[in-house]
């Protein structure tokens, strides 16, 4: 009875947590249906490549030459024409009214400047969201150029020049551009950190709350064995919140499972386990479940946006992208998106699970001599 | 061998002294009621007896462990009844108390469980949850579940708040039973009929340990002398029995009036100009717990304040 830890006590402490998970059927609920809906929601929804953006046409000419051009931006997929013909000033107001993103406007010789090489056709972009209209204004001049120069082949008498600059892109792991795949890894790493985190402080923050943490520590359980106790169930909770991701992002995104399957389960589990232990180390924080929720968004916040998820990682300052590397869900993005879209091999990730694993480490420390604290 | 012994515990959370150099010794079988005002120390004394938490200065032994070193073996032996209800609400009976035998290592659990809630008499209610038990029962679930281990020594922190008074007689009863089949009890309480109840008092006030004996030894230490004041309207009479400095509490129970005082010969000086009063009997009566308690408590200092 007397020893620090006793499987018993512990079998004694799991049984405990999974009857009330199962029992509170909203938070079990909330641990598979979230991680779904989120991942179909956002999955679905999020798109880095908008296509078929609102826009207006305000053309001085009706030359085949702008006839050819404005076809080719519609067959790009960007541009949408909703607008045609209009004038220059009602071409602005629906700019600024939000109601088309682009004004292209080309001016009554173009015919003239086509055939003299210097076609200038005008993009005017609502770029108040860089996000939404950077890859179409990027796309635009090269399309223009193409739709000018297939007219003038069909007139051999014209002076053919080819475009005189030419940059050739790769896009690599994503030659298509597809937003999915860039953000459903990231989902997964968002997801489990949202709920698992927030579940464990809260399980064990209730405990104090209710006052069953100082009758649970009055009867022998040691601080291990709860800590175990609580962290095990949640484990098993980040388990299948992985499987349910990962199929779902195979079988509805077809997202590439480049790398190995071991690899990256592995590479998973360290990283469930670090968020736990956060969950564990907040509860011993935070004294009512209310405190608790507050610091799991406190902390989830930023390493949302300074983990690379949202915002490019190479594009943040210096000091913000050292402080991103405090956040564990900044390693598990490196690792994740290498092993599942590069195909990356364990000494290739290494780097950043070793750094998870220091996470681990330094949390179970902090967890465990601050719950000891908490006793006296 | 002493069930508690302990010497000068001190607690401190901060900068605030909660436990004063309190010292205490219960012997195997008693039941011993522990009383105080609210914030007291009284809770905080219990916490370091049963192993929760650790004093600051002072040492002692629980059943013969040693007080700072043994305390996940005093805690295995020791059965702690906390104030709020502190089982599982959201687990049924038969689940809390499987539980508790789990952490206990009794086996066979499932036997150890049945058991107990047969002599709970709540076999048939088994499957439903804890929450849902009126406050009452919720207290007998708890006493059922800390003693199902058959700790040798029980503290009970303010066990019967809120219960009603044939809840609180059971209860009681219960404890009376486990202390004839040797089983030491300390009870923390600030009701009298509790403290009536327990083989000896201890009467701690903010940290400080003030009487120590039995119900009969506490009164007659505290040297008072009572007059019952009997008759109709006796409220006129109270302020200015309260300005005579002599007396030292005049409390109203009922139809009567109970006037305490430490020196007799004072006390029936100030009672003198009563005698006048036809309709009022005025009659030395036996001093209470209740008039004790209160001369304790405007005797301290309020460290509150």
């Amino acid at each position: 009875m007397s020893r620090v830890f006793s499987l018993q006590r512990l079998f004694a402490m799991l049984i405990k947590e999974f009857i009330q998970m199962r029992r509170d059927r909203i938070t079990f609920a909330m641990m598979l249906g979230i991680p779904l809906l989120q991942l179909v929601l956002f999955g679905y929804a999020i798109n880095n490549d908008p296509r078929g953006l609102p826009t207006a046409l305000v053309s001085m000419a009706n030359d085949p030459y702008s006839r050819a051009a404005v076809t080719a931006l519609e067959n790009s997929q960007y541009f949408k024409f909703t607008d045609v013909n209009v004038s220059p000033s009602e071409a602005r107001s629906l700019l600024r009214r939000g109601k088309v993103t682009f004004v292209v406007t080309f001016p009554s010789n173009f015919a003239k400047q086509a055939e003299a090489g210097t076609p200038n056709a005008l993009i005017e972009a609502d770029a108040t969201d860089p996000a939404a209209s950077g890859a179409a204004v990027a796309s635009a001049p090269a399309i223009i150029e193409k739709a000018v120069a297939s007219i003038k082949q069909k007139n051999p008498s014209l002076k053919q020049d080819l475009l005189k600059s030419s940059t050739i892109i790769h896009r690599k792991y994503n030659p298509e551009g597809i937003t999915q795949y860039n953000i459903v890894p990231g989902l997964l790493g968002v997801i489990l950190q949202l709920t698992l985190v927030m579940m464990t402080s809260i399980a064990l923050t209730r405990e104090t709350e209710r006052g069953t943490m100082e009758n649970l520590l009055a009867m022998p359980a040691s601080p291990f064995e709860i800590m175990c106790g609580k962290v095990l169930p949640y484990l098993g909770v980040g388990a299948v919140q992985v499987a349910v991701v990962l199929s779902a992002g195979r079988l509805l995104f077809n997202i590439p499972f480049e790398g190995g399957l071991l690899l990256l389960i592995g590479a998973i589990l360290v990283f469930v386990l670090t968020l736990v232990l956060l969950g564990y180390f907040i509860s011993t924080i935070a004294r009512t479940q209310m405190q608790a929720m507050q610091m799991t968004f406190f902390f989830f916040l930023p390493s949302l946006l300074l983990s690379g998820f949202m915002f490019p990682y190479a594009g943040m300052p210096e000091w913000a992208q050292m402080l991103g590397e405090t956040f564990p869900l900044t390693h598990f993005l490196r690792v994740v998106r290498a092993i599942l879209l590069k195909g990356a091999e364990w000494s290739e990730v290494s780097a950043s699970v070793y750094t998870l694993f220091l996470f681990v480490g330094l949390l179970l420390m902090l967890a465990l001599k601050r719950f000891k604290r908490t006793l006296d | 061998m002493n069930a508690i012994e302990v010497k000068g515990l001190t607690k401190r959370f901060g900068d605030k002294l909660v436990v004063n150099n309190v010292s205490l010794k219960v012997k195997p079988g008693e039941i011993v009621g522990f009383l105080g005002p609210n914030g007291s120390g009284k809770t905080t004394s219990i916490r370091m007896m049963c192993g929760l938490l650790k004093p600051d200065e002072g040492n002692g032994q629980v059943l013969g462990y040693d007080l700072i070193k043994d305390r996940l073996l005093i805690k295995s032996q020791v059965g702690y009844m906390t104030q709020k209800f502190s089982f599982y609400e959201d687990l049924t009976i038969e689940e809390n108390l499987s539980f508790v035998a789990r952490l206990y290592n009794l086996k066979p659990v499932k036997q150890h469980t049945t058991a107990t809630l047969e002599k709970l008499g709540l076999l048939s209610r088994r499957n439903q949850l804890a929450g849902e038990l009126s406050g009452g029962w919720k207290q007998r679930l708890a006493l059922a579940a800390c003693t199902m281990h058959k700790p040798k020594l029980l503290l009970l922190d303010e066990p019967t708040a809120g219960v009603d008074p044939k809840a609180r007689r059971d209860f009681w009863e219960e404890i009376h039973r486990l202390a004839a089949d040797g089983m030491t009890v300390l009870v923390s309480t600030h009701y009298m009929d509790e403290a009536e109840r327990c083989h000896r008092i201890t009467y701690i006030s903010y940290g400080e340990l003030l009487a120590d004996g039995s119900l009969h030894d506490v009164i007659a230490d505290a040297g008072l002398y009572t007059y019952t004041l009997t008759g109709p309207n006796l409220e006129r009479f109270i302020p200015r029995l309260q300005e005579n400095k002599g007396v030292q509490q005049v409390a109203p129970f009922g139809n009567s009036l109970h006037v305490t005082g430490t020196d007799l010969q004072v006390l029936k000086r100030a009672l003198k100009p009563l005698e006048q009063h036809e309709d009022i009997q005025i009659e030395q009566s036996e001093t209470n717990l209740e008039d004790v308690f209160i001369k304790f408590m405007s005797d301290s200092t309020d460290n509150i304040q």
